[in-house]
C-alpha cells in the first residue's frame, strides 16, 4: 500500500465515465438516515462513519475533491459487510451495498489492496496455483489444523495470514469434491440435465455439503454435470473492490459452462447463485457481447433449493424422518441478494420429524461478510454474538443455512460462545430425509 | 479550535470518544435537511451527564459551540455545526433506565432510539405514542428537543404531551433538574415544555422522563377516496364534529397519488384528488361502533370510494399507500425536502390547493400528504440541489408555501423544528416582540451564546 494521498482529480482524469454515475447515484441519497437501524456495523460501532449514510457522504467528498483516498478512507470502506440491509431499507432506493464495493474500487485503484487479502487474491486469480495450494492444505492440513472435537472445525495450529488464532474454520477437504467424482454423473433416463457450481467453499471445505447435492438430485433423477474447470465465482475479489480480476474469473466460468448443454446450472451457496444471476451480467455492463452471454447463463441459473421447489417440484412423499429442532439462518444474499427465503423452508418444513422453530432476525447478517471477516474478526465476531443469542433462543439443536462462509462462521460463534449446536446447509437435512425414505 | 481544547475534551471522555480525522469530522457535517453542510472541529461522545457538564463548562469558558446530535435526522439542519466547535454526540447515553409501571413513566437517556422503547413498554401493555417517520432511527433526545410528532398526533398529541420531567446540563456545565413523576405539576415556569423543542440551543438533555399510555386493544383501518378534494375536506371536518378523534386521519393529495400509484401499484385511482387513510382505536367495542360512524360520514361527504380493512393484512395493504408515499416522491429526483407546514384542519384543502398552485407557478414538483386531522402538511419537494436554475424555483416555492401557511392561520412547523431550515420565516410568524422575547431567554441561560448558536430565534 502506497502512503500518497490521491484526490478526486487523479482518478477523474482515469475514470470519467464511472465517476459520474457514481455521482448520479450518490446524488439521490437524502440523507434520511434510514440505513442507521438495519446496518449492523453502525450497530456495533455507533459512528456515522459506519453506516452507509456516511460512507457514501465519504464518496461524494473524495468525487468533490473536498477530502483525499486516505488510509482512513480505505478504512470506512471496508467496513461493510454487503449484507445489503441498507440498500432494501432505502426509500431512495440508493445501492449503498454496490456503492460502497465502488468506493474500495476507487481506493483499490488509488492505493493498492489490503496486503492478506493481495496475498489471498494473487492466489486465486491462477487457478491451477490455487488449485493446487488447496489441495495441499487438505493433505497436510492435519499438520496445520488442530481438529475440534464437534464436525467440520478447527483451529490453526500455526499463525496464518489474516487468520484470527482463536477463530474457529473448518479443515481444507483431503481430496476436494470435484476430484472425487467423474465430471459426469449419469442418470438413466434422466429428466433434467444440471450443471453443478461447486464454488470453492464446497470444493475444497465442505464437500459434505457438495455429496448432498449429487445425491439430492440423483435421487430426482437428473444428470450431473460438475465442470473440472471451474473456478471461484469471484465474489470476494469482486467484493474487495478489485473489479478487473472479477471479470476474469467470470469470464473464465461463462467460457466454461458454455461448452456443456445443461437445462440448468445450480449452486448450493447464496453468493455463488447470485454471482451467476446478477454480478456476472453487471461486470459487463459495458461489454454487449459479454453480458448478452452472461444474461443466457443468468436465466438458468437457480440456487439449489429454488430449483428442487420451483423447476424439480420434488415429490415430498419419498422424505423419510428426520429427528432434529431445526432453526434457519437465512444468508444476506440469498434474503436480500437472489431474494430466495421460502423455498429451504418449504423444504424443511416437510420433512417428517423434523421441527422448525424460527429465529428472531433470521436475515440479519451473521457478520461473516465472505472476507470481511478476514481483516475485521473482532468487529465480525460482535455481529455474530448478537446471530448466536438468538439462534440459542430458539433451543434448536441444528441451524440450517445456505452458504459456507455463514456456515462456518456461525460454527465458529457456537464454539467461542459455548453452545453446540450443529450447523449444516438445508440441502443436507433435505439429503438426510431421502436417505431414512430409502430405507422406509 | 486550540489543541489544548481537543487535549481536555480527551481527558473527559478517553481518547477514542474524541473524534477528529477529516473523515469523521465530514461524517457530522450534515443531517436529514439538503443544502446545509459545515465541517465541525471535534466530535465528543460522552457517556455520562458529568461528563456533559465538564464538556459544556470547558466549551463555555473557551466560548466553543457546541452543537447536540441524536441520530441526526431532523429537517431544519437543527445539527449542522455551521460555526465549527464541537458536536456533541448523545448516542452513547443509550439507556433506559427505568419502566415504572405503577406511575405509568419511564425514565430514559437522550441516546436511546424512540422504538427500543416501545418495544421495551410492549411487553406491559404500554405505548409511548410519539411516532415520528424516523421511530426507528431517531433518539428520545432529539425527538423530545425537536418536539417531535407523527402519525398519531390527531388523539395522542406531540412529544411535549408525553414529557414530564427533564435532567438538563446548561450552558455553564450546571446541572438543572426539572419535572418528575407526578401527574399534576404546577409550580413554578414550565420548564419542562420550555425545554421541550428547544432545538438544544438552551441546554443538553441528559435525562428523559415521559408518560406512556395503554396500548389501545384494538383498532381498525379505513380509506376512502374521493374524486373531489372539497368533498375529503368535508369529510375530515364532519369526522371531528361526530366527535370521533381517530388516532390517524391522513390525507394524499392528487400528486402524491399519482406518485405512489406509478411506483407501488397498490390500486388508487389516478384522477381522485384525495385519498383519505384513517385509523380509529381503543376498546374493541368502541371502536366497532366509531369505524361503522366514520364510514357512515365518509359516504354522506360523497366518498366514491371506502374500504374497510377486515383483518391485519388488509390493514397493511390499505397502509401500504401511505407508506409509500414519501420513497415514491423521493425516487423521482435526487434530493427531497420534506416541509411540514401546519394550517388549522378546516383549511387543508385550501392549503393543499394553494400549494398546487404554487407548484404549478414556479414549475417544480409537490406532492403533497400529510397528517389532515391535525393540519400538518408535508408539500414535499422534490429537485436537484446541483441544478442552480431550478434550485431558485425551488426556493421560491418554498418562501410562497410557508406564507400561505401563515396567511391561513397557520404556522411554520407542525413538527419538524425551525432550525436553519425556516428561520428566516420567524418574524413572520411571531412578529418582533415574541422574537424578542424568545431572543433574551436564549441570551439568559446561554449568555456566551455557544449552544447550538444561530439557530431557532437566529442571532442573538
Ligand atoms: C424520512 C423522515 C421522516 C420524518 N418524519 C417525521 C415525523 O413524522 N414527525 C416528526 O416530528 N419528525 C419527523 N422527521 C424529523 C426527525 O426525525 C425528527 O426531528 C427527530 O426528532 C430527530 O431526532 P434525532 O435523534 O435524529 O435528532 P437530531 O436530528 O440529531 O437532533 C435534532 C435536534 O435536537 C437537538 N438535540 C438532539 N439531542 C439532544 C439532547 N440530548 N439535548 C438537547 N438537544 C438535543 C439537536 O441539536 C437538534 O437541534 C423525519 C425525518 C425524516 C428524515
Ligand atoms: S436510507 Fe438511503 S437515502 Fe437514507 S441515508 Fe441511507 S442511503 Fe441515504
Ligand atoms: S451493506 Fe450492510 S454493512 Fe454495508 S452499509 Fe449496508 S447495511 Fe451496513
Ligand atoms: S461465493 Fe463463497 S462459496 Fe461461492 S465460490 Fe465464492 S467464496 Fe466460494
Amino acid at each position: 500500500m502506497s502512503d500518497k494521498l490521491v484526490t478526486a482529480q487523479a482518478i477523474n482524469e482515469h475514470d470519467k465515465e464511472l465517476l459520474a454515475d457514481l455521482q448520479d447515484a450518490l446524488a439521490n441519497c437524502m440523507k434520511c438516515g434510514n440505513c442507521m437501524e438495519v446496518c449492523p456495523i453502525y450497530k456495533e460501532l455507533g459512528t456515522e462513519t459506519a453506516v452507509a449514510r456516511g460512507k457514501l457522504a465519504l464518496m461524494e467528498a473524495v468525487l468533490s475533491g473536498k477530502i483525499p483516498i486516505s488510509e482512513n478512507f480505505d478504512k470506512w470502506m471496508s467496513k461493510c459487510v454487503s449484507c445489503k440491509a441498507c440498500t432494501v431499507k432505502c426509500p431512495c432506493g440508493v445501492p449503498a451495498d454496490g456503492l460502497i464495493v465502488r468506493g474500495r474500487q476507487a481506493a483499490v485503484k488509488a492505493r493498492g489492496l489490503h496486503p492478506v487479502k493481495n496475498y489471498v487474491f494473487k492466489l486465486l486469480k491462477n487457478r491451477t496455483m490455487f488449485d493446487l495450494a488447496l489441495r495441499l492444505a487438505g493433505l497436510f492440513g492435519p499438520l496445520s489444523f488442530k481438529k475440534l472435537p464437534r464436525p467440520m472445525a478447527a483451529v490453526a495450529r500455526f499463525p496464518m495470514p489474516g487468520l484470527d488464532k482463536r477463530r474457529v474454520t473448518a479443515p481444507f477437504a483431503a481430496s476436494p469434491l470435484r476430484n472425487r467424482h467423474p465430471e459426469v454423473i449419469k442418470a438413466d433416463k434422466p429428466k433434467l440435465k444440471v450443471g453443478f457450481f461447486t464454488g470453492c467453499t464446497i470444493n475444497y471445505i465442505y464437500t459434505d455439503v457438495g455429496q448432498a447435492v449429487i445425491d439430492v438430485l440423483k435421487a430426482n433423477n437428473i444428470e450431473i454435470v460438475i465442470p473440472a474447470l471451474q473456478h471461484c465465482c469471484g465474489t470476494p475479489i469482486y467484493m474487495s473492490g478489485d473489479v478487473e480480476a472479477a471479470k476474469l474469473l467470470a469470464k473464465h466460468n461463462i467460457e466454461v459452462f458454455e461448452q456443456y448443454k445443461v437445462d440448468y446450472i445450480i449452486a448450493a451457496c447464496g453468493s455463488c447463485t447470485e454471482a451467476w444471476k446478477i454480478e456476472f451480467v453487471e461486470l459487463f455492463h459495458d461489454d454487449p457481447a459479454m453480458k448478452a452471454r452472461a444474461e443466457k447463463l443468468a436465466q438458468k441459473t437457480y440456487e439449489i433449493s429454488e430449483f428442487l421447489v420451483d423447476v424439480v417440484k420434488i415429490d415430498k412423499n419419498k422424505l423419510g424422518p428426520v429427528n432434529a429442532t431445526v432453526t434457519m439462518h437465512d444468508p444476506c444474499h440469498m434474503a436480500r441478494g437472489i431474494k430466495v427465503t421460502a423455498q429451504p423452508r418449504q423444504l424443511l418444513k416437510s420433512i417428517p420429524g423434523l421441527q422448525f422453530v424460527e429465529m428472531k432476525e433470521a436475515d440479519r447478517c451473521c457478520g461473516s461478510g465472505g472476507s470481511f471477516s478476514l481483516g475485521n474478526y473482532e468487529l465480525s465476531r460482535k455481529i455474530n454474538d448478537r446471530k448466536i443469542a438468538n439462534i440459542t433462543a430458539t433451543k434448536a439443536d441444528t441451524v440450517a443455512t445456505s452458504c459456507g462462509t455463514c456456515r462456518m462462521h456461525i460454527t465458529d460463534g457456537l464454539v467461542q460462545n459455548n453452545q453446540n449446536q450443529d450447523v449444516v446447509h438445508v440441502i443436507q437435512l433435505l439429503d438426510k430425509a431421502y436417505k431414512a425414505g430409502q430405507k422406509k | 479550535m486550540e489543541k489544548q481544547h481537543i487535549d481536555a475534551l480527551k481527558t473527559i471522555v478517553g481518547d477514542e470518544h474524541v473524534l477528529t480525522s477529516v473523515e469523521d469530522l465530514h461524517c457530522y457535517s450534515y443531517d436529514a435537511t439538503p443544502g446545509f453542510s459545515h465541517m465541525p472541529d471535534v466530535v465528543v461522545k460522552p457517556a455520562t451527564t458529568a461528563e456533559v457538564a465538564k464538556i459544556l463548562a470547558l466549551a463555555n469558558t473557551g466560548k466553543i459551540p457546541v452543537y447536540t446530535r441524536g441520530s441526526g435526522t431532523n429537517l431544519s439542519a437543527g445539527t449542522v455545526p455551521t460555526k465549527g466547535g464541537i458536536v456533541l454526540l448523545m448516542t452513547r447515553m443509550d439507556k433506559l433506565i427505568e419502566i415504572d409501571t405503577e406511575n405509568l413513566v419511564a425514565v430514559v437517556e437522550p441516546g436511546l432510539i424512540v422504538s427500543d422503547l416501545n418495544k421495551a413498554v410492549e411487553a406491559y401493555g404500554l405505548i409511548y405514542p410519539p411516532d415520528p417517520g424516523t421511530v426507528t432511527t431517531a433518539t428520545m433526545g432529539g425527538t423530545v428537543s425537536e418536539n417531535a410528532g407523527g402519525l398519531r398526533g390527531l388523539k395522542y398529541g406531540v412529544t411535549k404531551h408525553y414529557v414530564m420531567g427533564l435532567e438538563v446540563v446548561l450552558a455553564n456545565g450546571q446541572v438543572m433538574n426539572v419535572g418528575g413523576k407526578n401527574v399534576k405539576d404546577v409550580s413554578g415556569y414550565d420548564m419542562t415544555k420550555l425545554f421541550t423543542g428547544a432545538e438544544g440551543t438552551l441546554g443538553v438533555i441528559t435525562r428523559i422522563v415521559v408518560k406512556l399510555v395503554p396500548a389501545p386493544e384494538a383498532r381498525k383501518s379505513l380509506m376512502a377516496i374521493f374524486k373531489n378534494l372539497d368533498h375529503a375536506g368535508q369529510a375530515i371536518a364532519a369526522i371531528i364534529a361526530a366527535k370521533i378523534i381517530p388516532a390517524t386521519l391522513e390525507i394524499m393529495d392528487n400528486p402524491t397519488i399519482r406518485t405512489v400509484e406509478d411506483y407501488a401499484k397498490v390500486g388508487l385511482p389516478v384522477d381522485a384528488e384525495a385519498v383519505l387513510l384513517i385509523e380509529v382505536d381503543g376498546i374493541p367495542e368502541v371502536v366497532e361502533k366509531e369505524a361503522a360512524k366514520v364510514m357512515e360520514v365518509l359516504t354522506a361527504n360523497q366518498a366514491d370510494e371506502v374500504k374497510l380493512a377486515k383483518d391485519a393484512a388488509e390493514r397493511d395493504k390499505l397502509w401500504a399507500a401511505r407508506r409509500a408515499a414519501l420513497p415514491a416522491l423521493a425516487k423521482l429526483r435526487p434530493t427531497t425536502f420534506v416541509e411540514d407546514a401546519t394550517v388549522p384542519r378546516n383549511k387543508v384543502p385550501d392549503m393543499i390547493r394553494a400549494v398546487n398552485e404554487t407548484a404549478r407557478k414556479y414549475n417544480v414538483t409537490i406532492g403533497t400528504f400529510g397528517h389532515a386531522g391535525d393540519g400538518n402538511m408535508h408539500p414535499t419537494i422534490v429537485c436537484d440541489i446541483r441544478d442552480k436554475e431550478e434550485m431558485e424555483r425551488v426556493y421560491k416555492a418554498m418562501d410562497e408555501i410557508f406564507s400561505t401557511a401563515i396567511k391561513l392561520g397557520g404556522t411554520l412547523s407542525g413538527e419538524h423544528g425551525i432550525g436553519l431550515g425556516k428561520l428566516k420565516y420567524m418574524e413572520d410568524q411571531f412578529g418582533p416582540v415574541t422574537l424578542e422575547a424568545m431572543k433574551s431567554i436564549k441570551r439568559a441561560l446561554d449568555p456566551n451564546l455557544i449552544l447550538n448558536p444561530g439557530k431557532l430565534v437566529g442571532e442573538c
